[in-house]
C-alpha cells in the first residue's frame, strides 16, 4: 500500500470518527473540539483533491473562524459554575432508523452508479484559476457575496447587543 | 475506498451528511444543531470538490465551495447571534424553551 493511500485512509478515518462524535457526545464542549478533527479532515481531503485554495480557506473560515465563535456561543451561554455542561438529545431511535435509512440509500445508489473514472490529473496550484473566474465569469455573485456577508454582520451586531434600558 | 475513485470521497460526504442530519433531528440544545447544520455543508462541499476535480477538470466546483462556505460563516453568524437572543430571553439554549409564539 501506498503511503498516500495509507495518508488517505487516516483523514477519512478522523473525519469520520470525529463527525461521529460531534453527532453522539454527551458534552457540548467534546462535541465542538471534536468539530475541529472533522474540519481539518475535510481540509486534508480537499488537498487529495487537487484543490489547494480551498483547503486553506477551509482552516482560515472554518477553524479559524466558525469554530472559534461556536466556542464563544458555548461560553457565553453557560454558566462557568455549571460543572455540567449538557447536551441534550431526545427521539435518537427514531432519528437513527430514518438516518441509517438514507445512509444506506445512499452508499448504495453511490456504489452501483458508474461513474467516470478519473482523467489522468495533474496537480497544479489553483488560486490564480479561482481569482480569474471570480473577477470575470462569478463577478456578480462575488460582489452580491460581499453584500450578503454585510448584512449578515449588521444583523448579528443587531440581534446579540443588549438592550440598554433608560 | 481508494484516493483515486469517487465514490470514496462521495461515500465520505454521504455519511458525513448522515451525521449531520442525525444532529439536527436529535439534539435540543440549538448550538449542537447549528453543529449539525456545519457538518451537513462541509459534506456537500466535498461533493462538490470531489464532482469538479472529477469530470470537467475546470474549478467551477471549487467555486462554489467557496460561496458555500462563505454563506456557511455568514449562516453561524446570524445563527449565533440569535441564539445569543434567545438565552438573554429565556435563560436556557434548549430549543423546546422558545415556545412564546405558540402561546
Amino acid at each position: 500500500m501506498e503511503v498516500s493511500t495509507a495518508v488517505f485512509y487516516l483523514i477519512a478515518l478522523v473525519t469520520v470518527i470525529s463527525a461521529g462524535m460531534v453527532a453522539l457526545s454527551r458534552n457540548i464542549i467534546y462535541s465542538a473540539f471534536s468539530l475541529l478533527g472533522t474540519f481539518m479532515g475535510v481540509a486534508g481531503l480537499y488537498v487529495f483533491l487537487g484543490a489547494d485554495f480551498v483547503a486553506a480557506v477551509q482552516l482560515l473560515i472554518y477553524v479559524g473562524g466558525i469554530l472559534v465563535l461556536i466556542l464563544f456561543a458555548v461560553m457565553l451561554t453557560h454558566r462557568i459554575t455549571d460543572v455540567k455542561i449538557t447536551n441534550r438529545a431526545a427521539g435518537r431511535i427514531p432519528a437513527l432508523l430514518v438516518v441509517a435509512v438514507f445512509v444506506v440509500l445512499l452508499i448504495q445508489t453511490i456504489k452501483e452508479t458508474p461513474w467516470m473514472k478519473a482523467k489522468q490529473v495533474v496537480f497544479t496550484a489553483t488560486t490564480a484559476t479561482i481569482g480569474d473566474a471570480f473577477l470575470y465569469d462569478y463577478l456578480l455573485p462575488f460582489e452580491l457575496a460581499s453584500i450578503v456577508l454585510l448584512g449578515a454582520m449588521i444583523g448579528a451586531v443587531v440581534l446579540s447587543r443588549k438592550e440598554i434600558k433608560e | 475506498m481508494s484516493p483515486n475513485e469517487l465514490s470514496s470521497y462521495l461515500i465520505i460526504g454521504a455519511i458525513l451528511f448522515s451525521l449531520g442530519m442525525f444532529t439536527v433531528l436529535t439534539r435540543r440544545n440549538a448550538i449542537s444543531v447549528l453543529m449539525g447544520v456545519e457538518l451537513i455543508l462541509n459534506s456537500a462541499n466535498i461533493n462538490y470538490v470531489a464532482f469538479s476535480h472529477f469530470s470537467s477538470g475546470n474549478s467551477a466546483g471549487q467555486i462554489y465551495a467557496i460561496f458555500v462556505i462563505m454563506l456557511a460563516a455568514a449562516e453561524a453568524a446570524v445563527g449565533l447571534a440569535i441564539v445569543l437572543a434567545i438565552f438573554q430571553l429565556f435563560h436556557s439554549i434548549d430549543v423546546e424553551a422558545a415556545q412564546a409564539l405558540k402561546d
